[in-house]
């Protein structure tokens, strides 16, 4: 938090002075919807006290959206300031791609969107409208894991296991985008994933596994 | 080299028949590890979960004022604004401590306990809201008015104020009281000496899982907490006694654990305020830092100067060595670690004078990073040691040689086992050390002038109390229980290749269990200690288990083995069989099945022999070796080559040990050349907030790593022969990067990280 900013500041504001997001509220609130729902007075304030204009508002403040998720079709509403990293941990129990900073720093939340790999924790789950995403828990063919995930246990490419799921999304994309052709290339194409645990060179010799092996990616 | 005694006759009847230890074994846990099925400790789903956000103090030093929390109590979904106004009371905040730790002179960090601001981002409100999102923003909406006072952050401003720690000056038995072997200084009076000082900022351990916990009040006086931490007991008894419930009424789980380095051996704030949301609003509160609070809460390695001075004999005997240190601590807690240890006990120098300071600034408490003290104090020293060998004109590997030690010059006893000579040979042969030239500055490639350096690192082999808990079931099947953690090393695969080979039973037959505060007590996973420590209980609970297993088959009147002793028994793939003739036997599950037992289990403590451990003097020991590159123009440096070498006992996994190894070179890289928390000291606050700015090593950072270990067990340690990893990986391995600097370009920059404009 900025000592000397309000975080309002930077949000447009209409004519009274009033948030952006306050200005919704108070034009829901006053908007036929709820005047169609035609409350008489003990009513209205009946539903004041269970915060009834909120769950309206909360409702209109969603985006709905389709996305295609490891081969499944989910009808989602979801408030546009979510990412995609927060739908996918938070709202769909898929905690297999990882929060390591927020800032897309460090590669933790790395997921295919339409086959590239994107930082999640950059993305908006509203951008994602109509697209198909794939986690790591989508990657291997049922019980059969992809080779990716084969390599990374056979060259130990992990220790504490975090940053692993964006380790093999951002290697799968790797290969597929022919950047593993030497190990400095896959280090350098490899360089946004970051391993604290220090596990890069069993990550380079598993992707160079894969990529040797002629392995489908 | 000596022989080490060892007992073969007692190894010998449990390890006979050893194959999975040493194996290169996959992890256990490899799988969930890569399908994203391993769960973290934010990643469990409980009914009615509701999202804790902090909200820090933008002073330094204070006190609140007043705090205005209307705008954040009205906003969509906010079920509390939690302050130290209206925060409920945490009854034991008086005389919190960690168990796992050095009772602390000071007070641990007390979370809204009242309105004094301590540190920059110090935790002042909790926002508990029914999603992450309306959480995170209502907590922007908080607003605290301070009485701002002067703060003090920087060290080399303050630096005069150090003192010696006050459990040292209460106490002239303590450790870290000022040490001198013959006579103090003695270096000031000798022709040949150096003399340097040494600087290291802090560093943060940022393991990629940020910090975070899910509490759980499951009644009134009942804790459940999902955690973050490298002690599941250690927190069980910290927060019983912040509550004051029965140590039994909490329960503490960490399944998985991404990366700590050490954070999670302490309890910190952010735990607490959880606990506190979660009392308030009656429902589960989940609380996962952001990376800039990584830096702020969490601890850190400490800021430490340091003074070295050396002298030594024109054909290199070292003659004196002082070491002198100071480490950065909280204005509330001291905190103290070992940063002079090795310098008493490494070489042989008749004169060793050590003295440690600390100095309390503004900031929060640190806590011991990866090779905690050590790693600081072997930058000094054995940047020293480089020094020193340039002075006489003698190449280091060979200066070091030169003055190792037979026995431990500080306390006057043998060693344990000590291997680092044969680990300096062999990895001075791997790096290709004879193309190292004398006079820096004599190697280069176009534009890159090339250079190799060494260091040595050393930690206490350690050993402690732990339990474990070994069912085998009718099937076959063996399930062991152990309240350890494992942060990333590799504990449960190891854990299951020592009980393969003492149950004499396939791996694939076995599960090992661990993160949760129900199984039978461990320590936390710090100090290197864990296989030394638990690898210990989970072999004596699988030996308790054969007797069991023993006892049931003999007392039976029916079969061969009547009258049979333990002795006379062998333990072999799943079957028990006289060793007199092997033709009779029976497998493990028959036993079961023919005393209808659906299960049979054991518990056992396992505990180091103090005895052994006052004949012995016990250390883990590592040589590191660098090849570097420095770009003449740019000062850019390259790590092309890393050799790391281990002494570390029986190696029980190459695969995973030689990972942990690999890792703490990589740490070793970021620690020389990268890593640094910087503090406008106008604001008291951090700049480097994040991996934008606070540079950790990538995949384009790291060379090749070679792994080399001596792998020669020190059953004096344990019976299992191990000594530990973790440290010793990165002790040493920053020095052995900043004199291969030197050795490329007559440069020595005695300042971490080193960072290209320092070169040009």
């Amino acid at each position: 938090m900025s000592k000397d900013h309000s975080p309002d500041q930077f949000l447009p504001e209409n004519e009274g002075g009033q948030s952006h997001s306050d200005a919704r509220r108070t034009f829901l609130k006053q908007s036929s919807i709820l005047t169609a729902l035609a409350l008489t007075p003990t009513a209205a304030i009946k539903a004041a006290e269970l915060k009834f204009e909120e769950k309206v508002a909360a409702v209109f403040e969603k985006v709905n959206i389709t996305l295609d998720i490891n081969g499944k079709k989910q009808k989602l509403a979801v408030e546009p300031r979510t990412t995609l990293l927060d739908l996918l941990r938070e709202q769909l129990n898929l905690t297999g791609t990882k929060k390591g900073c927020d800032y897309g720093q460090c590669g933790a939340c790395t997921v295919h969107v339409d086959g590239q790999r994107v930082l999640s924790c950059l993305t908006l789950a509203a951008m994602a409208d109509g697209k198909d995403i794939t986690t790591i828990e989508g990657l291997a063919n049922g019980d059969k894991l992809h080779p990716m995930q084969e390599a990374f246990i056979k060259h130990d490419g992990f220790q504490c296991g975090y940053c692993t799921p964006g380790q093999i999304m951002s290697a799968v994309a790797c290969i597929r985008e022919g950047h593993a052709d030497s190990d400095e290339e896959i280090r350098e194409y490899m360089s946004g994933n970051l391993c604290r645990c220090g596990a890069y060179p069993n990550i380079v010799n598993a992707i160079k596994e894969v990529k040797n092996g002629g392995h489908k990616v | 080299m000596r022989q080490q005694p060892c007992n073969p006759s007692h190894f010998m009847k449990e390890y006979f028949f050893q194959d999975n230890m040493g194996k290169p074994m996959d992890r256990v846990d490899g799988r969930l590890k890569v399908t994203g099925g391993a769960k973290y400790s934010a990643e469990f789903e409980l009914p009615n979960m509701s999202h804790g956000v902090l909200v820090g103090s933008t002073i330094t030093k204070g006190r609140i004022k007043s705090i205005d929390t209307k705008a954040a109590e009205r906003a969509p979904g906010v079920l509390a604004v939690l302050h130290y106004q209206n925060s409920p009371k945490v009854p034991g905040y008086v005389q919190a401590a960690h168990p796992t730790e050095p009772k602390p002179i000071g007070q641990q960090h007390r979370v809204f306990y009242d309105e004094q601001v301590y540190f920059n981002d110090q935790p002042i409100a909790i926002v508990v809201a029914d999603t992450l999102e309306r959480a995170r923003y209502a907590a922007r909406l908080v607003k605290a008015q301070y009485e701002e006072e002067k703060h003090a952050t920087s060290f080399p401003k303050h630096q005069g104020k150090a003192f010696l720690p006050t459990a040292a000056q209460r106490n002239p038995k303590h450790g870290l009281n000022d040490y001198v072997r013959g006579k103090a200084d003695a270096y000031k009076g000798e022709n040949l000496k150096i003399e340097s000082e040494y600087v290291i900022p802090s560093e943060m351990h940022n393991p990629m899982e940020l910090q975070s916990i899910i509490a759980h009040w499951e009644a009134p006086d009942r804790l459940t907490v999902y955690d973050k931490t490298q002690a599941v007991i250690g927190s069980q008894n910290a927060f019983a006694r912040e509550w004051k419930i029965p140590v039994e009424n909490v329960k503490v789980i960490a399944t998985f654990v991404g990366g700590a380095f050490g954070n999670g051996l302490h309890t910190w704030p952010h735990e607490t305020a959880a606990i506190i949301a979660a009392k308030k609003v009656n429902r589960p509160v989940k609380l996962m830092l952001t990376r800039e609070q990584m830096f702020t809460m969490v601890g850190y390695r400490p800021f430490a100067w340091q003074k070295v001075g050396m002298s030594a004999t024109p054909d290199g005997k070292i003659t004196a060595i002082t070491h002198e240190a100071i480490g950065q601590t909280s204005s509330y807690e001291e905190f103290t670690e070992s940063t002079l240890q090795q310098t008493r006990m490494m070489y042989t120098s008749p004169n060793v004078t050590t003295r440690y300071r600390i100095l309390p600034l503004d900031v929060s408490t640190p806590i011991w990073m990866r090779g905690p003290g050590e790693a600081t104090g072997a930058f000094a020293l054995e940047s020293a040691m480089d020094e020193m060998a340039h002075v006489l004109k003698m190449d280091p590997l060979e200066f070091r040689l030169k003055n190792h030690t037979d026995r431990d010059p500080e306390r006057n006893l043998p060693w344990s086992t000590k291997f680092l000579k044969e680990a300096m040979l062999m990895g001075a042969e791997k790096i290709g050390w004879n193309k190292r030239q004398l006079q820096p500055g004599s190697l280069r490639n176009g534009d890159w002038l090339v250079g190799y350096g060494m260091g040595v690192g050393t930690f206490g082999a350690h050993r402690n109390r732990a339990s474990a808990k070994a069912t085998m079931f009718a099937d076959g099947r063996v399930v062991i229980q152990s309240a350890t953690t494992d942060i990333g090393p590799g504990t449960g695969t190891v854990m299951v290749q020592i009980a393969a080979d003492a149950l004499g039973i396939s791996p694939d037959k076995i599960i090992f269990e661990l993160g949760n505060s129900l199984f039978p007590p461990a320590p936390s996973q710090g100090g290197s200690a864990t296989v030394a420590s638990v690898g210990s209980a989970v072999r004596d609970a699988c030996i308790a288990l054969k007797k069991k297993l023993a006892s049931l088959t003999t007392g039976n009147a029916d079969s061969g083995f009547r009258n049979a002793k333990y002795e006379d028994l062998t333990f072999q793939n799943g079957q028990i069989s006289l060793t007199s003739s092997p033709g009779t036997k029976l497998s493990y599950t028959d036993v079961l099945k023919q005393q209808k037992l659906p299960e049979i289990e054991v518990t056992e403590e396992s505990r180091p022999s103090n005895e052994e451990r006052q004949k012995y003097s016990m250390y883990s020991f590592s040589v590191h070796f660098a090849e570097v590159q420095v770009h003449q123009l740019t000062g850019q440096v390259k790590v092309t080559k890393v050799v790391t070498c281990a002494d570390a006992g029986k190696i029980v996994n190459k695969k995973t040990a030689g990972n942990q190894m690999i890792g703490g070179a990589v740490g070793g890289i970021g620690m020389a050349l990268t890593e640094g928390a910087v503090i406008d000291d106008r604001f008291g606050r951090y700049v480097t907030k994040d991996f934008a700015e606070y540079h950790i090593p990538v995949h384009a950072d790291t060379p090749d790593i070679d792994v080399v270990f001596v792998d020669k067990p020190d059953f004096i340690n344990n019976a299992m022969g191990t000594k530990g990893i973790g440290e010793i990986a990165i002790i040493g391995v920053a020095p052995a990067i900043t004199n291969a600097i030197f050795n490329a370009t007559g440069k020595r920059i005695n300042e971490l990280p080193v960072t290209p404009d320092k070169l040009i």
